[in-house]
């Protein structure tokens, strides 16, 4: 068999069915071998960055790993942020690049580039395969490595004389990898001691992070929280293993997260710290971060313990397996649902009232709308079992406080590295996978014009992705910033001009809908809904719109801001603080 | 606080890359490193010395256990340990120097290699104060190069359980 060949039968045996990629020159060999294949869908993507969120997306969504096949040189580094994309939010995905003839590499050939240099900060692991015998190994072993532990991107390099070369393919059946053992079992001791600790506990709060997710420990989550009776928080990455409407699901927690969650937090004498890994933007000022908290914390990466945080308990181990057995003694332990219920009441009676005195709010008045109003709305009409994707900004912040998840796998947003352009490649990435849910794109102008020439893709495949543009003409996010810490000098926030969406979407060949209005969103996004197809939804937002509550970077994380401060309202009724928009970048949007 | 740390890793191309990447990216210091092969020609041992306070160390022993090539990860420092390091240092011999840089040799037990019309090198071998100690001695004489391995170090097999750990003042030799 060729090297082209032991890659195809090598996914196969993998059990991949779909890869995203474009091809090129070192990779021609392969792509000549895959479309003679019936048993491999390639979808071709317009840019290689969309490959990389597509199989993101993919991954997110079905906890397999996604499968990127790019060429040698622009290829790769086209793939790079989305290979650092999911190396901070540990997803799965298997990227294989093209790379010149081995006896080339290191000549500055044609479409030459150090694949395994430029990627080894931002993948779990990577390796360059200089001969064929080896190619079954590295794919072997690229799987597991991407899929096994804390997940995360693993990149194998292929010159174009490897995938030309011929070996004899046998697929290898075992790993060869003495240095890694991801199978850790969390210690029995700190378990009960933790187990202890949270029956003892007056003031428990859970914090879940994305590690919840990638384990599938929604359900031991949920029996965890009700034996207990302990309210969850979630991170942006762990929204959705707990369902968003549970009387005790807190919501997301951090600098956009609800006044009642950060308030818990502030006051909580224990926190069990699931799969998560206390993110500053979680944290804020550490130094005053949860001051009277005990620290228990799960998670299967030690490096993620004591990173930046202290932990009285650490249990090194995998989510779900931990919390099974932790929930085993909790249950053996003494004290019935209903006596855990009145032992709680106190801690619940206040975090409700914190939630009672500074709800989420915003005020819809008939003249312009309000993104926060048109995500509510969009959670009213959708399924309960959409698979949302969001880009990064304003637009994702309110999506994660208004949309409340209900399962897991079905938030698909980028978190660590925060990539604007990733939500709608992620998007289609996941209907592909799930070709009869609905998936929804919750995106701004700014997010979707970095990656919107997927939208042929769409169209081709007629994956029936709904994005919900929210187009307030600024980089929202940006110029909150500004207005809140920069005198309101909107520097290069201000789009000026951004494109005709809905003549966009024609051309592209998918529906395009337009809400202006108030009154007009629940007509466009009911209509959008409906429709079998792609549609595109731009709706015109509120650009003055700000995003509370927020605790301002570096802060503590009980001082939030809960609506703009009164300097900026007097600006906004024309007062003193005069705003200097960039010449030549006209005025925000009326 | 420093620390020798020895990270036994695949023979592999690249996995030196990834080590001292490792350290570049999280803003860690490196003061030496030194890679070779071991007895097993598939794994190197690279020792590293490196200075951070106990959350510091305690990350670069985790990120380093987590790189998929290291086989091992240990901090010499928590246990009793010889380190050794060697230097050439080629000194100006004018003819009335002669006899001084022969004596320093004697002192330091250091062995001239090589010697030319105006230059002696010598090789020193010792820990570290050892080597800067003979560097002090010759600098008056005159330093034209000098090259140093970086420190390498094992644990003592002896002291390993007789000793409390941390006793530095024992080993000293």
């Amino acid at each position: 068999m060729t090297g082209a060949e032991i890659f195809c039968e090598s996914l196969k045996c993998e059990g991949v069915k779909t890869v995203f990629g474009l091809p090129g020159g070192v990779v021609l060999k392969i792509f000549d071998v895959l479309c003679q294949r019936k048993d491999i869908e390639f979808i071709l993507t317009r840019h290689e960055q969309g490959a990389a969120h597509m199989a993101e997306g993919y991954a997110k969504a079905t906890g397999k790993a996604g499968v990127v096949l790019v060429t040698s040189g622009p290829g790769m580094t086209n793939i790079v942020t989305g290979l650092a994309d999911a190396y901070m939010d540990s997803v799965p995905l298997v990227a294989f690049t093209g790379q010149v003839s081995t006896d080339l590499i290191g000549n500055d050939a044609f479409q030459e580039a150090d694949n395994v240099g430029i990627s080894r900060p931002c993948t779990k692991h990577n390796v360059l395969v200089k001969d064929v015998n080896d190619l079954a190994q590295a794919i072997k072993e690229a799987f597991y490595i991407a899929t096994s532990g804390r997940p995360g991107p693993v990149l194998v390099d292929i010159p174009k004389d490897v995938s030309i070369a011929k070996a004899e393919f046998k697929y290898p059946d075992k790993v060869n990898l003495r240095g890694y053992n991801p199978g850790v079992v969390g210690s029995k001791q700190n378990i009960r001691l933790a187990a202890e600790e949270i029956m003892k506990a007056k003031k428990p709060i859970i914090y879940v992070g994305g590690g919840a997710v990638f384990s599938d420990a929604a359900e031991e989550i949920r029996e965890l929280a009700e034996i207990t009776q302990i309210p969850v928080t979630m991170t942006l990455m762990g929204l959705g293993s707990f369902p968003g409407d549970h009387p005790l699901s807190l919501g997301m927690l951090g600098m956009h997260g609800g006044y009642w969650t950060n308030m818990a937090m502030h006051h909580a004498d224990l926190l069990i710290a699931v799969g998560a890994r206390f993110d500053d933007r979680v944290t804020g000022k550490l130094s005053e971060f949860c001051p009277e908290a005990r620290v228990i914390h799960i998670d299967i990466d030690p490096t993620s313990i004591k990173k930046t945080f202290h932990a009285h308990i650490p249990i090194v181990g995998d989510v779900k397996p931990v919390l099974r057995q932790m929930n085993v003694i909790l249950r053996s332990m003494d004290g019935n649902a209903a006596s855990m219920r009145a032992y709680r009441a106190p801690w619940i009676k206040q975090v409700e009232e914190w939630r009672k005195t500074h709800p989420l709010t915003y005020k819809q008045d008939d003249k312009i709308i309000k993104p926060q109003y048109v995500i509510e709305k969009l959670y009213d009409l959708a399924k309960r079992d959409a698979i949302v994707a969001t880009d990064v900004g304003q637009h994702q912040m309110f999506a994660a406080q208004y949309f409340k998840g209900h399962k897991p796998r079905t938030w698909l947003t980028s978190g660590g590295l925060g990539t604007m352009g990733f939500g709608f490649p992620a998007a289609i990435g996941a209907q592909v996978a799930f070709p009869d849910r609905q998936v929804l794109c919750i995106t701004s102008e700014g997010s979707f014009q970095m990656n919107l020439q997927e939208l042929v893709v769409a169209a081709l495949h007629k994956l029936p992705v709904k994005i919900v543009l929210l187009n307030n003409g600024v980089h929202g996010m940006v110029r909150q910033w500004q207005d809140l810490f920069y005198e309101g000098r909107y520097s290069a926030s201000v789009l000026g001009k951004t494109p005709d969406f809905v003549k966009l979407a024609d051309a592209y060949g998918i529906v395009g809908l337009r809400a202006l209005k108030p009154g007009e969103v629940e007509p466009v996004l009911k209509e959008g809904l409906k429709h079998k197809g792609p549609v595109l939804m731009d709706i015109h937002t509120d650009p003055y719109e700000n995003c509370y509550p927020m605790i301002p970077a570096g802060g503590a994380q009980h001082e939030m801001m809960l609506e703009d401060p009164p300097e900026l309202k007097l600006a906004r009724k024309g007062g003193s603080r005069k705003r200097k928009v960039d010449e030549g970048e006209g005025e925000l949007p009326a | 606080m420093e620390h020798i740390i020895s990270v036994l890793v695949e023979n592999k191309f690249g996995v030196l890359a990834r080590v001292a990447g490792l350290f570049s990216a999280r803003g860690y210091n490196i003061e030496s490193l030194s890679v070779a092969p071991t007895l097993d020609p598939s794994t190197s041992m690279i020792t590293s010395v490196t200075d951070g306070d106990d959350r510091i160390i305690e990350q670069i022993m985790k990120q380093l256990n987590k790189v998929v090539e290291v086989l091992e990860v240990v901090d010499l420092t928590e246990t009793h340990f010889l380190d050794r390091e060697t230097a050439l240092i080629k000194v100006h011999t004018k003819p009335a120097h002669r006899d001084e840089a022969i004596r320093i040799a004697a002192i330091f037990r250091a062995n001239i290699v090589d010697s030319s019309a105006t230059t002696y090198t010598i090789e020193i071998t010792g820990d570290t104060e050892k080597v800067e100690a003979m560097i002090n001695m010759l600098k008056p004489l005159g330093i034209k190069e000098l090259i140093r391995t970086g420190r390498i170090a094992i644990s003592r097999e002896t002291t390993r359980t007789a000793f409390p750990r941390r006793e530095p003042a024992l080993l000293k030799n």
